[in-house]
């Protein structure tokens, strides 16, 4: 392409304004509709897969069958983690037993971590309502269901039973809110040491804790991964565990595709329907051009150049409006406790992508009138007057 | 003084299944600087032959040679470079872009043929702009012009790329007695001092008889070949 089609191209688009207008009008309101809608639903994925498994164990690795627990294998957390993919291991020991505070007792679900690992899974940190993490031998963290019901707070001390009756005093550094009513009511938190000594399984584990970067690669990774493990452990990930919570994403996935392709069709059609109109219109100008040496290849990236600078302002003041819908709909679309509906998000590669389509399908689009104008003969012109 | 255009036994026919002959076997042949009418009554042919000259048009059966080189088995891309570098058209409708300014029409071959204007192209616009009286206007858009001055327009395009050939059909058809008599005046004077070869159709007795060479065609042949 040449200065000189650029410059008629150009020209040709300044001298019929409205027609220019109404068709950057159709590309921006295309374009920030397909930015909007996809990044309303990548955002909403993003939240509701962020809220179901951003705070829990992706991977895991159990014992098999009615195993609690299974030898720990330093070997394989180092292999797990040279693999890569994990970005957090945590180990775990958790077993069942009962609380005995003020002669009542409660079940308890006592899960030994270690615990700085265990906090970049769960964030134990963000969710404490007082108190701090269980940083020394026999400290705990309960639950803020459990803390009310017992009468517990920071400092007191309970006793914790083993099925076995071996029992062992905790002290209560942290009361937590996890947002699980079930949670919140029966487990206790600590290091897990304390847990091993209390149920007498002394470097044993019952769980590997493994979050990974690419969640939704969980299955692929757990099969993989399931030759490193060896036969006395099984792997479970949480895409096998929430198959509805999946098929409803992927269906809204589909549908949001479907949006946006036929938005993007409808927007094609508009412009090459405008531009072969001003093929029709500018054949006067077209057959002078050829009668004074014009190549047809020339005359077609007149048209092609109209379609790209077209695609071009209309992709670009198309994203600006659809941020901008998805801006004010994180704004003054709320919950009922005042957080954003869907939050705003914003895919800086979705957003490019989307515009470099905009652009190729409207250059694309002007290919039709491109060839006809290639094809006028300026005959056609000179002759009709 | 040689011969800058031949042509050899054009015929031209229209139409596939009605065919009608409109040339029949023309043999003509221009001196370079040479400045011709070419008469003729409408439907005579006059046009079509203005057309296959300019290679816009191609005859059914002859050949055009153009500075002795036949135009027959050139592909449309020389063509269109030929029309460019060598002939200068000027139109009975001046054919104006009407989306472009005076200069910037006068400016268009020389930016077909480089892909870009240089500052001697437009220095040179300039000097064509003033030679057909339009300095006052030049930044003025082709639309907002009398008939006269888009005619002039039309002329000063024509001698950008400094064309052997100047082929005007009609270039004063639809101007008053007044504004023709000026323009074929700039033509002659054109003519003179920078030695093109004009070719110009006109039905206007009086202006033919100011040409070198008068032709007249008549059902598509050469009634008349006058040089004076």
């Amino acid at each position: 392409m040449n200065q000189l089609s650029f410059r008629i191209a150009w020209r040709f688009l300044k001298s019929s304004k409205g027609q220019t207008l109404l068709i950057l009008l159709g590309i921006t309101i295309g374009v920030s509709v397909q930015i909007f809608i996809g990044s309303l639903i990548d955002g909403l994925q993003k939240s509701l897969v962020d809220n179901t498994i951003g705070r829990s164990s992706h991977i895991t690795v159990e014992p098999l069958g009615r195993e609690a627990d299974f030898e720990r294998n330093e070997d394989l957390i180092v292999k797990l983690q040279d693999d890569g993919r994990a970005a957090k291991i945590a180990e775990s020991y958790s077993n069942s037993g009962f609380m005995v505070h003020d002669d009542d007792t409660w079940p308890l679900v006592m899960r030994g971590f270690e615990i700085e690992d265990a906090d970049m899974i769960y964030r134990f940190s963000e969710s404490l309502t007082e108190g701090a993490l269980p940083q020394n031998q026999y400290e705990v963290m309960i639950g803020a269901t459990l803390a009310d019901e017992a009468l517990l707070d920071i400092g007191d001390t309970f006793l914790a039973i083993n099925p076995e009756g071996n029992s062992q005093e905790f002290k209560i550094s942290g009361i937590f809110d996890l947002q699980v009513a079930s949670i919140n009511q029966t487990w206790a938190i600590m290091q897990i040491e304390d847990a091993q000594v209390l149920f007498s399984a002394e470097d044993r584990v019952s769980a590997i804790e493994i979050q990974i970067e690419d969640v939704f690669a969980a299955d692929t990774i757990a099969a993989e991964w399931k030759t490193l493990i060896g036969e006395e452990l099984q792997i479970t990930n949480w895409k096998d565990q929430n198959a509805s919570l999946l098929s409803g994403l992927s269906g809204q996935s589909a549908s949001s595709y479907m949006i946006q392709v036929f938005v993007l069709l409808a927007v094609l059609l508009g412009i090459s329907s405008v531009l072969a109109i001003s093929v029709v219109q500018k054949s006067r100008q077209l057959g002078i051009l050829k009668a004074m040496g014009i190549k047809d290849r020339a005359a077609s990236w007149i048209f092609l150049a109209q379609g790209l600078i077209l695609g071009i302002i209309g992709s670009i003041l198309g994203t600006g409006l659809g941020l901008l819908l998805n801006w004010s709909f994180s704004i003054f679309v709320k919950n009922p406790d005042g957080t954003p509906l869907v939050p705003f998000y914003f895919d800086p590669v979705f957003v490019v992508l989307s515009m470099v389509i905009a652009i190729i399908a409207a250059t694309l689009a002007a290919f039709i009138p491109a060839r006809k104008s290639s094809k006028l003969n300026p005959i056609e012109v000179i002759k009709n007057g | 003084m040689a011969d800058l255009l031949k042509l050899n036994k054009i015929n031209k026919i229209y139409g596939e299944k009605i065919k009608t002959q409109v040339l029949f076997d023309i043999d003509l042949s221009f001196e370079a600087q040479s400045f011709n009418a070419i008469i003729g009554e409408s439907g005579s042919g006059k046009s079509t032959l203005m057309n296959i000259i300019g290679t816009l048009d191609k005859p059914t059966s002859g050949e055009v040679l153009i500075d002795g080189i036949s135009t027959s088995s050139m592909k449309k891309e020389q063509l269109a470079e030929l029309r460019n570098q060598t002939i200068g058209f000027i139109f009975q409708f001046h054919y104006l872009l009407p989306e472009f300014t005076v200069l910037e029409n006068v400016l268009m071959p020389a930016l077909i043929k480089n892909g870009r204007v240089g500052e001697a192209e437009r220095k040179r616009a300039l000097e064509l702009i003033d030679l057909v009286g339009l300095t006052r206007v030049k930044n003025n858009l082709a639309t907002d012009l009398s008939g006269g001055q888009q005619q002039r327009t039309a002329i000063a395009r024509s001698l950008i790329n400094e064309p052997k050939i100047i082929l005007g059909d009609e270039p004063t058809g639809n101007l008053d007695s007044q504004t023709t008599e000026s323009i074929y005046a700039l033509l002659r004077e054109i003519n003179h001092d920078i030695k093109s070869t004009f070719i110009i159709i006109t039905h206007d007795q009086r202006i033919a008889e100011k040409a070198d060479r008068i032709l007249e065609i008549k059902d598509g042949r050469i009634n008349m070949d006058v040089t004076k």
